[in-house]
C-alpha cells in the first residue's frame, strides 16, 4: 500500500516529524514500511533502518519553469522546440513529449505552461530505458540541436513509471522554485498483512501514526454539499442475498462534466501507484484509497434508457451457474453460482466488489453519474477472484474484509470530491438497502487480562486509554472494561478471541519495547527426551567418526530419477509413489521411495572432482498407504567409493572402498551401538552386485542390507571410475534392536596366551562357519578369534584356500597353563577338521 | 703425597684433552685401570706405616672419587653433544602438508539444529517431530487459517495426489503443523487437566515456489511452543532473547516487532542486531543494523482450544524459524541452494 506522506498530512499533523523515525514507528506498531521513495525531498544518509529509493532533487538544478511557446524542430517532425523561461533565463529546450504539440505553432502561450525543468548535471531517473534507472543529465547534441536541459515527465521524477508525456504543474507556481518546494514528497509503501486490512487506505494510516504518535487526527471526511433535489425515487435497490450483499448504497450526481482531475489530484494517485484516467473515475479511486471503500460510478442515463426511461432498479444477485459477463477489462467470464452480479432489470452490470462491466461505464459523454458503494462477503469475494484468476484495486480491498459502516461514507466521499472536480449537483441523500446490519461487538477486558497475556501491569485506565486512541469506546463495568469495537474494523471477535484481538492491540501501541523481558516461570513438564531421534544423532556422530559425509537432500524427486537405482528392466515393486497434483518442475513430482537414489545423485555430482565418496543420509522415504497419510519411513543410506582415506603426498594408506570395507563400517556402527553378534547372509536386492551382496537380518525381520552397487545400476550414473559400495539400513528396525544398556567387561589382570591357527579348507566354506565354530568351541576361555590372513596359491592346491586365525585363550582369575591350553587347541583342532573337513597347515 | 695430587692434576690434564668417547675409555683405562699410576700408588699403600697408612689411604680414595667423578662428567658431556649433533641431522621440513585424514562431517543444517535443539533443552523444551505429509486441517484449519482465508495466500502448498476434496493432503508449509498434534497427545494424558508443554519441532517443510539463490521448494523449520497456566508475552521476550543470546553472542540485542501470523495473537518478529557489522549498518544487514531472525506470538485461542486447552485458562507461546538463514547469516552464505545440492567443496567447510 503506497501512501504518500503529503496525503497523510491531510488527516494528521506532522510537522517536523522524521520520516525515518515514523517509518521505523510504523514497522514495530506491525505496518511494516518496506520502502521510502523519496520524490525530491532529502534523504537520509547511513544507518537505514527502513530501505529507501528515489531522488533528492538538487534545488538549483531542478525547478518550475514556464514554457512560453512550443515550436517546431528543424530537423525532426517528432521533437518540438520550447521556449522556456526558468525563473533566471530563457532557454531553449528540446522534447519529444507528445502532450506538448498541440501547443506547437500557437505563438506566445498565455498562460504559460509550468513544467518540471531539469538543468545540466540534475540526477534524474532514465525516461528511455526500462525500468528504474538513476542517470545524471549531460550536454549533448540532438539532431543539430544542442540540448543541455530537459521539461520532465512522471517517470523522470521517479513519480511513477509513465512516460507517455512531460507532467504539467499547476498554473500559479512560480518559475525558479525549487522543485522539491512543489512537488517534493515522500511515499511510505506499507505491507497490510490480513489484521490490519482496515488500513489498506490513508484514513487508516494517519490513525495509525496518531494513536502511536499521539498527534491528533482529524475527522473524516464525509461532509457533501448537496443542493440538488433529493435522489428518492430515482433508483431502487434490491438485494437478493443479504448474506453474500449485506449493504447496497448509491448517491446521485448531475450535470458534470468529465475532464482531467487538478494536477495535485493525478499527482497522488500516481504517488499511490494508480493512473488518472478523469475527474469521475479518479474521484472513485481516490476516496476509495483515502477511506478504504471501492466505489464504482454508473453511467445514470445509461442505466435510465435500459429501464426504458423510468427510475432504474439496480439488482444484486448470485449469477447462474455459467452465466456469462464481460468486464471492463474486456474478458467474457463464465460465473460460478455464488458469484454476486450488479445487475439491473435488462440484465447483468458487474461483479459485485470486483470489476465494472463495459456496458454502464462512465464515458467522456457522461453527465450524470450514479455512485454504488457497498458491502460484500469477503471470503465469497476471495473465492471470485481464486476462480476468475482476477484482481483489481477494489477487489484486494473487499476481498480483506471493508466494514459494512464504510459504504455511505465512501459515497458521500466520492460524490464531493466529484462535484469539486467535475462540477454538477450532487441530489441530496444516499438511497440505502442494509438487510443486515453489522452488530456492535463488545469486549469485557480488564487489567488482569494483560498481566496474564502480555505480563505487564497496565491499569484500566491505561488500557482504555490506548484503545481509545484506535476508535474503540470504552465503558467502565465493575472491575472491568467494556470495550465497544469501532465501526470501521472486522477483525475483532467476541469472548476470550477478541480478548486476544485487544491484547494485541494493546501491546502493539504501547509498544513491544515497553514490555519486560521475563523468563518462564511456569512449571517444567515431565521430561521424557525423544528416543528415535536420539538413536539418529548416535548414528550420525559414529558414521562421521568413520570419516563419512552427512549429507541432506531433496525429498521430492521424480521416478524416472529413482528408477536409475535399479537394473534397466527391473520389474515395478508394488509400492505405488505418493504424487503431488500441484507441480512446479519434472524434477520434482514425487515424494522419494528410495533414499538410496537420492544418496547416489549426490555421489554422481561429486564423483567429477573427488577420488573419495563416502557420504550417507539418514531419513525419510514415503510409501502410499491405505491409511490417508502415507508412510513415513526412517532409512539411512551409505555410499562409499574411491580410496578409503584421501591421497597426500606420501605413498600409502590408497585402499580403495571395497565390499569389506563396507562391511566394516555395518560392523563398527553395530557395535557402536553395542549391537554384537548379529548374523550376515548372502544378500539380493537389484541394486547389488548378485556376488557381493550381503544382509543382516534379526529374527524375521531385514536390518541391513549391503554391498557393491550393480554394474549395470553403476553404468546409469557418471561416477567415474568409482566402484560404489552401498548400505541400506532399516532405522525403524534398529531402534527396536539397540539396548539400552550392557554389561562391561573387566580387563584381564593375568597375562592371555596367543597362538596362530592356519586352516587349508574348501574355497566353498564360508569363513564365518570356520569362525563361528572355533569360537564355541573354544568357550569362556577362548577370549578371541581374528582372522589375519586368507591365502589361495599352488602350495594350497586349488580349490583350496588358507585362513589363518590369532586366537587369544585367557582365564579370568589365573594364568592358563601350557597343558590346559593344548588341550583346548586340541579339541578345536579336532572338531573342524572332522566337522568341516579342514587340515591343519604347517 | 705430593705424588698423589701429581697424578691428580696429570689425569684431569689428561681428561681435558678427551674429544671423544673412544679416547675416554682410552684415558679411564690409563688412569683408573689396573696399571694406572693411581692404581699402583694404592696398591703401595701397604708399605707405609701404620701412621701413615690412613691419611694416606683416606688421600688416594678421595683422587680417585675425584677422577671417577670427572670421567662421568666428561662422559655425560660428550653423550649430550653426540646426541645433539645426532638430532641436528635429523631436521624436517615441517611446512610440508600434514597427512590427510577422512574427517566426516555432518550437515551444516544438522549442525545448526543440533544447535538450536541444545540450547532449548537447557531451557526444558524437548524435542517433538511429526510428519512431513500433512492434511489441510492440521496445516491449516486448526491452526487458525478459515478456508479461503487471505492468510493462506502467504503459504502456496504441494498437495498430494488422492485427498479427500474437503481436507486435502500436503506437503506441511510450516511445522507449526505438529502443535496441534503435540497438543492432542499432551492434552490427551489428562483431558481435564492437562499438562504444561514446552517443545521444539524441527522438520522439513515445503512451499510451491520457484528454486531461486534466496528460496526453495523444501526447508527446514524449527518451531517452538510453550503452554502452561502462566506464560505471558513477556516469557517470549525473554525466553527469545535468551536463545538469540546464547546462538549468535552473549551481548547480542534483539527487537520485537508486531507482526501477523494467523495462529498466533499478538504475533512478532524477532530481530536480532547485525553480528558482522555490531548494527552499524553492512551488507549483511542491508544497512539497517538488524537481522530478521524468526516469527513468534501467544498462541492463538482457537489454537489452544483446537489443541484441547481451554484459553481461559492456559496460555503459551509459539515461535519459528528457519535454520538454512540463520547457518547463512552464521557462514555468509549467498546461495540456499548450496545446502540440498550437497557439493563437497561446500560441505567441506564446516
Amino acid at each position: 500500500m503506497k501512501t504518500p506522506l503529503s496525503w497523510l498530512k491531510d488527516f494528521v499533523d506532522l510537522e517536523g516529524i522524521n520520516l525515518e523515525e515514523l517509518a521505523h514507528t510504523l514497522t514495530v506498531a506491525g505496518l511494516e514500511v518496506e520502502e521510502i521513495h523519496y520524490i525530491g525531498l532529502p534523504m537520509p544518509s547511513g544507518l537505514q533502518q527502513t530501505k529507501v529509493s528515489g531522488l533528492s532533487w538538487d534545488p538549483e538544478k531542478l525547478v518550475v519553469a514556464e514554457i512560453r511557446d512550443v515550436g517546431p524542430h528543424p530537423n525532426a517532425d517528432r521533437l518540438v522546440l520550447c521556449r522556456l523561461y526558468d525563473g533566471q533565463q530563457e532557454h531553449t529546450v528540446l522534447t519529444g513529449a507528445p502532450n506538448l504539440f498541440e501547443y506547437r505553432g500557437q505563438g506566445e502561450l498565455k498562460p504559460p505552461l509550468k513544467v518540471a525543468y531539469a538543468k545540466e548535471g540534475a540526477e534524474i531517473y532514465d525516461g528511455h530505458q526500462d525500468g528504474m534507472h538513476k542517470t545524471v543529465l549531460k550536454r549533448t547534441k540532438i539532431r543539430g540541436v544542442d540540448s543541455y536541459s530537459m521539461v520532465c515527465s512522471a517517470k523522470e521524477l521517479g513519480i511513477s513509471e509513465e512516460h507517455e508525456g512531460i507532467i504539467f504543474l499547476p498554473a500559479d507556481t512560480k518559475a525558479g522554485t525549487p522543485l522539491a518546494d512543489v512537488l517534493g514528497d515522500a511515499v511510505l509503501t506499507i505491507a497490510i498483512t490480513p489484521n490490519i486490512a482496515r488500513d489498506a487506505n490513508i484514513y487508516g494510516v494517519a490513525r495509525e501514526i496518531s494513536a502511536l504518535t499521539g498527534r491528533k487526527l482529524k475527522p473524516m471526511p464525509t461532509a457533501v454539499k448537496a443542493a440538488g433535489p433529493s435522489i428518492k425515487g430515482k433508483v431502487r435497490i434490491d438485494i437478493q442475498d443479504k448474506e453474500l450483499n449485506p449493504r447496497f448504497v448509491l448517491g446521485l450526481i448531475k450535470d458534470v462534466e468529465i475532464k482531467p482531475s487538478p494536477a495535485w489530484v493525478q499527482q497522488r494517485l500516481r504517488l499511490a501507484g494508480m493512473r488518472p484516467i478523469n475527474n469521475i473515475v479518479d474521484a472513485t479511486n481516490y476516496a476509495m484509497l483515502e477511506l478504504g471503500e471501492p466505489l464504482h460510478a454508473f453511467d445514470y442515463d445509461v442505466l435510465v434508457q435500459r429501464a426504458g426511461g423510468k427510475a432504474p432498479t439496480i439488482i444484486t444477485r448470485p449469477a447462474k451457474q455459467g452465466e456469462t459477463i464481460t468486464t471492463l477489462d474486456g474478458v467474457e467470464r463464465k460465473l460460478d453460482d455464488f458469484t454476486v452480479l450488479v445487475c439491473d432489470t435488462a440484465g447483468s452490470l458487474s461483479i459485485g466488489g470486483i470489476m465494472g462491466g463495459l456496458e454502464s461505464e462512465v464515458t467522456e459523454n457522461t453527465r450524470n453519474v450514479l455512485l454504488e458503494g457497498a458491502s460484500w462477503n469477503f471470503i465469497n469475494v476471495r473465492k471470485t477472484l481464486v476462480a476468475q484468476r482476477m484482481s483489481s484495486e477494489a477487489a484486494y480491498r473487499f476481498s480483506r474484509g471493508v466494514h459494512p459502516a464504510m459504504a455511505p461514507r465512501g459515497v458521500s466521499r466520492g460524490l464531493e470530491l466529484m462535484r469539486q472536480w467535475a462540477g454538477g449537483v450532487v441530489n441530496e441523500g444516499l438511497v440505502d438497502k442494509y438487510p443486515k446490519p453489522a452488530k456492535d461487538l463488545q469486549i469485557e477486558i480488564s487489567s488482569a487480562d494483560a498481566r496474564r497475556w502480555l505480563g505487564v501491569a497496565l491499569t484500566n485506565k491505561q488500557i482504555g486509554d490506548i484503545l481509545k486512541k484506535l476508535g474503540f469506546t470504552i465503558a467502565t463495568q465493575g472491575k472491568s472494561l467494556l470495550v465497544t469495537v469501532p465501526d470501521h474494523r472486522m477483525d475483532i471477535e467476541t469472548g476470550v478471541v477478541g480478548k486476544a484481538d485487544l491484547m494485541e492491540e494493546v501491546a502493539r501501541i504501547y509498544g513491544y519495547d515497553n514490555i519486560p523481558a521475563t523468563r518462564l516461570a511456569d512449571p517444567l513438564p515431565p521430561q521424557h527426551g525423544n528416543p528415535p531421534l536420539e538413536l539418529e544423532e548416535r548414528v550420525k556422530d559414529l558414521l562421521a567418526r568413520m570419516g563419512i559425509q552427512e549429507v541432506m537432500t531433496y525429498r521430492l524427486t521424480s521416478p524416472e530419477e529413482e528408477a536409475r537405482r535399479l537394473p534397466p528392466g527391473t520389474p515395478p515393486d508394488d509400492k505405488p509413489y505418493v504424487k503431488l497434483a500441484n507441480v512446479i518442475s519434472q524434477e520434482r513430482t514425487v515424494l522419494r521411495k528410495s533414499l538410496l537414489a537420492s544418496v547416489l545423485e549426490i555421489a554422481e555430482r561429486n564423483a567429477r572432482q573427488r577420488q573419495r565418496i563416502a557420504l550417507f543420509e539418514v531419513g525419510p522415504v514415503f510409501h502410499s498407504s491405505e491409511e490417508t497419510l502415507p508412510d513415513e519411513l526412517q532409512r539411512l543410506v551409505v555410499v562409499l567409493g574411491g580410496q578409503q582415506q584421501p591421497a597426500g603426498w606420501q605413498a600409502g594408506d590408497a585402499a580403495a572402498y571395497d565390499f569389506y570395507a563396507a562391511k566394516g563400517v555395518v560392523a563398527e556402527l553395530l557395535a557402536g551401538l553395542g549391537l554384537h553378534g548379529l548374523k550376515y547372509e548372502p544378500g539380493a536386492h537389484p541394486s547389488f552386485h548378485p556376488g557381493k551382496c550381503a544382509r543382516v537380518v534379526v529374527g524375521e525381520r531385514q536390518l541391513a542390507v549391503f554391498g557393491e552397487l550393480h554394474p549395470q545400476v553403476h553404468s546409469q550414473y557418471d561416477l567415474g571410475s568409482h566402484t560404489l559400495q552401498a548400505i541400506t539400513l532399516n532405522l525403524d528396525v534398529l531402534g527396536e534392536l539397540v539396548p539400552e544398556r550392557f554389561d562391561s567387561r573387566p580387563v584381564p589382570q593375568y597375562p592371555p596366551v596367543i597362538e596362530d591357527l592356519a586352516l587349508v579348507v574348501d574355497e566353498s566354506l564360508p569363513a564365518g562357519q570356520v569362525e563361528a565354530m572355533i569360537a564355541q568351541t573354544g568357550g569362556n576361555l577362548l577370549a578371541g578369534v581374528a582372522l589375519f590372513d586368507v591365502f589361495r596359491g599352488d602350495k594350497i592346491g586349488a580349490g583350496k584356500k588358507s585362513l589363518a586365525y590369532q586366537l587369544t585363550y585367557q582365564h579370568p582369575e589365573r594364568t592358563l597353563t601350557d597343558d590346559e591350553v593344548a588341550k583346548l587347541r586340541d579339541r578345536i583342532v579336532r572338531r573342524i577338521t572332522q566337522e568341516l573337513g579342514a587340515q591343519l597347515r604347517a | 703425597m705430593e705424588n698423589l695430587q701429581a697424578i691428580r692434576e696429570q689425569a684431569l690434564a689428561a681428561l681435558n684433552a678427551v674429544q671423544d668417547e673412544v679416547a675416554l675409555e682410552q684415558w679411564k683405562v690409563a688412569q683408573l685401570g689396573r696399571n694406572a699410576a693411581l692404581t699402583q700408588a694404592m696398591k703401595n699403600l701397604g708399605q707405609l706405616s701404620a701412621e701413615e697408612r690412613p691419611l694416606a689411604g683416606k688421600q688416594a680414595n678421595e683422587v680417585k672419587l675425584a677422577l671417577e667423578a670427572a670421567f662421568e662428567e666428561k662422559r655425560a658431556a660428550l653423550e649430550g653433544a653426540r646426541l645433539r649433533a645426532s638430532l641436528s641431522s635429523e631436521k624436517l621440513d615441517v611446512t610440508l602438508p600434514g597427512r590427510s585424514l577422512a574427517l566426516g562431517r555432518l550437515h551444516p543444517i544438522t549442525q545448526t539444529l543440533r544447535r538450536i535443539n541444545a540450547i532449548f533443552a537447557q531451557m526444558g523444551f524437548q524435542v517433538y517431530r511429526s510428519r512431513d505429509v500433512e492434511t489441510d486441517e492440521y496445516n491449516f484449519l486448526l491452526l487458525n487459517f478459515p478456508p479461503n482465508h487471505p492468510a493462506r495466500e502467504m503459504q502456496d502448498s504441494f498437495y498430494v495426489e488422492g485427498g479427500a476434496p474437503d481436507n486435502p493432503t500436503l506437503l506441511r508449509t510450516h511445522t507449526s503443523a505438529g502443535q496441534i498434534h503435540a497438543m492432542r497427545e499432551y492434552a490427551a494424558k489428562d483431558p481435564k487437566n492437562p499438562p504444561p508443554i514446552r517443545i521444539v519441532l524441527p522438520g522439513m517443510c515445503y512451499r510451491f515456489e520457484q528454486v531461486s539463490a534466496r528460496s526453495e521448494v523444501q526447508f527446514t523449520q524449527v518451531e517452538g511452543l510453550a503452554v502452561g497456566e502462566n506464560i505471558t508475552f513477556g516469557d517470549l521476550k525473554g525466553t527469545l532473547t535468551d536463545f538469540a543470546q546464547r546462538f549468535f553472542n552473549a551481548n547480542v540485542r534483539t527487537r520485537f516487532r508486531a507482526s501477523h501470523f494467523p495462529f498466533t495473537e499478538p504475533s512478532a518478529e524477532m530481530d536480532v542486531e547485525c553480528f558482522v557489522c555490531g548494527g552499524a549498518g553492512c551488507s549483511v544487514c542491508k544497512h539497517s543494523g538488524w537481522l530478521e531472525i524468526l516469527g513468534s506470538g501467544m498462541v492463538h485461542p482457537n489454537v489452544l482450544r483446537n489443541g484441547g486447552y481451554d484459553p481461559e485458562k492456559y496460555s503459551g507461546f509459539a515461535f519459528g524459524m528457519g535454520p538454512e538463514r540463520l547457518t547463512m547469516l552464521r557462514y555468509r552464505i549467498e546461495d540456499i541452494r548450496y545446502f540440498w545440492r550437497n557439493d563437497m567443496r561446500f560441505l567441506e567447510q564446516f
